[in-house]
């Protein structure tokens, strides 16, 4: 049924439709609407029998997961940035012990400095967690994927993070389709799982692992992605038939066919790049795009086989990994590994900096041109970082960056927009 | 594509007016992206939210920069903030306040727009007395869809009824309503007044 809800709310509602036993989750800007939904869901005895667990930290909450799971209860949990940090030791337990819990990640920058805006800094930071990571483009997409990704989790016993774009989605008001009851059910069946702490039937989950077989233990795991590239198109394809809608699957192609340029992103800002694709497409400019949604496990040949055929490829990230430059990007050249074309790589968005149709037409026309450097950084003030290295080179004693900036830029969010 | 953009303060219901003008526009079969400007949450902060309507699916996630009507629930901010960034002649402008854009000191910057889209709306005033409070988002909602004619008053009714319950959308609606009905008699000296 359509209905207009926040995304937060719908995400919400469709966890609740999956039937999650057991919610551990502290509350981070900006899921807290997630979490808070769903406490309220279960409050009401909508969502049942289901014990939502307020824990004291986020180490607790992927921790209590872990333990809920390994119980054989289908488990979920929600959060962002520090959060993610701090819950990054139990999240390796999670996918090394094959724990399949589902936790919606609502993309935040990582400080310092502090900052509540959306990029990806958070997700990538924990790309090689043994967590599959999925980015929703729309709030559709994410409602879905959630159903999706119990389903993946559970086949394969793996933990299963998706990712949406903290405020832009989880805070925008829009349309979406909202599953009935019977039509999850019937999609997800009950979880089996592969392991189970049972009082009745005692065994243990964790044992110490010497280098006789921590290879092959960890290898299990990588294999299970592998797996996964088969399943998560095949779950796609079943969720179509059930649902009548194209969302997850490892990636989606915009205008690509017979495109010079295809733009590789992933999440939220797809719309925005589509919008100005099409703007281009209208002045005859040759450009499509490649939205990733599985960028764990990563699709390496269909992302070749997409891209194989253009003359460049723009990789725009919302992530820095500083002293190198872009991530998605690095994965993508490793796909096209022995193709020769350009591949441009953007960093834009870091720390909720809005990404601009306006920007986008510049950057998309200096790529088709071959005018773009290897590594931009999309409308980035110079002059700021300049003034800034000035002061460094002026004084030993320079002070804090993010202080001497804000003298320079005014306080923090103090813009129309 | 129309756009929207409102300003506020933290703790006005800026947020939840453009999320329930969203509300109204899916009520009436369109497609509506609402989201607010991701500032710090803080009372009395300056907030911007906005709401996107259209015919068919909404997929661009930039802020409104050129709305094509600005709701300005707290003057205090015509001062102090770019609120009138982006704003074009042909756009609708809707303030909450008892003075006129000439008495608020923006008769100069309007002079190119087209009168009958720019008006102030005593919508505080409405809301206190409809609801006891002085939260005019409602209120404002009911006088946009009277200057804009984009929504019915109905479908904005109902988007308040479905964000609130009891008294307090009921004294809502009322507001929105008044405010509505004050704009709408407003709106119809002004094209008296002035010859087509």
């Amino acid at each position: 049924m359509p209905c207009q809800l926040e995304g937060s709310r719908a995400v919400a509602e469709a966890v609740a439709l999956c039937r999650p036993e057991v919610i551990c989750a502290y509350p981070i800007s900006p899921q807290t609407h997630i979490v808070e939904n769903l406490s309220q869901l279960v409050k009401t005895g909508e969502l049942g029998p289901c014990e939502f667990v307020n824990v004291e930290s986020e180490f607790a909450a992927m921790s209590a997961s872990i333990g809920a799971s390994a119980t054989g209860a289908r488990a979920y949990t929600a959060t962002a940035s520090q959060g993610l940090l701090y819950m990054t030791e139990a999240l390796y337990n999670a996918s090394g012990l094959g724990l399949p819990i589902v936790m919606t990640l609502a993309n935040r920058a990582i400080g310092a400095p502090i900052n509540i805006w959306n990029d990806h800094s958070d997700s990538m930071s924990q790309r090689d967690s043994g967590w599959i990571q999925l980015y929703a483009e729309t709030n559709q997409e994410a409602l879905d994927l959630h159903i999706q990704a119990f389903r993946l989790a559970e086949e394969l016993s793996t933990p299963v993070m998706v990712c949406m774009d903290g405020f832009i989605l989880t805070h925008a008001v829009e349309r979406v389709a909202m599953p009935t009851q019977e039509q999850v059910d019937a999609f997800l069946p009950a979880f089996q799982p592969r392991q189970l702490l049972n009082p009745d039937e005692p065994i243990t989950i964790g044992a110490m692992v010497g280098p006789e077989a921590f290879m092959e233990v960890k290898y299990l795991a990588h294999a299970k992605q592998m797996q996964a590239l088969e399943l998560i198109p095949e779950i796609a394809a079943d969720f179509k038939e059930a649902f009548g809608r194209d969302s997850g699957g490892l990636l989606h192609l915009y205008r690509t066919e017979d495109a010079e340029t295809i733009v590789v992103a992933l999440g939220s800002v797809l719309g925005t790049i589509k919008d100005t694709i099409d703007e281009l497409r209208e002045q005859g400019v040759k450009i499509g795009a490649l939205g990733i949604v599985s960028f764990r496990p990563f699709p390496l040949q269909e992302v070749r086989a997409a891209l194989g055929g253009a003359q460049r490829v723009v990789v725009l990230e919302k992530a820095l990994a500083v002293g190198i430059g872009g991530i998605v990007a690095a994965n993508v050249r490793m796909a096209l590994a022995g193709i020769h074309l350009h591949c441009y790589n953007v960093i834009a968005g870091l720390g909720g900096r809005p990404i601009t149709k306006a920007s986008l037409r510049g950057l998309f026309a200096d790529a088709a041109a071959d005018r773009l450097e290897e590594l931009t950084f999309l409308d980035m003030d110079w002059n700021v970082v300049n003034r800034e290295l000035a002061r460094m080179g002026a004084s030993r004693a320079s002070g804090p960056h993010a202080e001497n900036i804000l003298r320079d830029v005014g306080p923090v969010a103090a813009g129309p927009v | 594509m129309f756009e929207v953009r409102i300003h506020g303060r933290g703790g006005q219901g800026v947020v939840t007016a453009a999320e329930m003008l969203s509300l109204a526009a899916f009520d009436e079969g369109r497609y509506a992206q609402a989201f607010p400007s991701f500032g710090s949450e803080r009372m009395g902060a300056p907030v911007v939210a906005f709401c996107r309507i259209d015919d068919h699916e909404i997929r661009t996630r930039e802020p409104v920069m050129e709305p094509d009507a600005l709701i300005v629930q707290d003057p205090t901010l015509l001062h102090q903030a770019d609120v009138f960034g982006g704003c074009r002649p042909a756009g609708f402008i809707l303030i909450n306040s008892i003075r006129s854009f000439d008495e608020l000191g923006l008769g100069d910057f309007v002079a190119s727009f087209r009168h009958e889209r720019l008006l102030t709306v005593p919508a505080s005033e409405f809301a206190r007395e409809h609801t006891g409070r002085a939260v005019a988002n409602a209120a404002l909602l009911g006088g946009f869809a009277a200057l804009s004619g984009l929504i019915s008053l109905d479908a904005m009714s109902r988007a308040i009824r479905e964000r609130f319950s009891g008294n307090v959308a009921e004294g809502n609606v009322a507001a929105a309503q008044a405010a509505h009905d004050w704009v709408a008699g407003e709106m119809k000296e002004l094209s008296g007044a002035v010859p087509a």
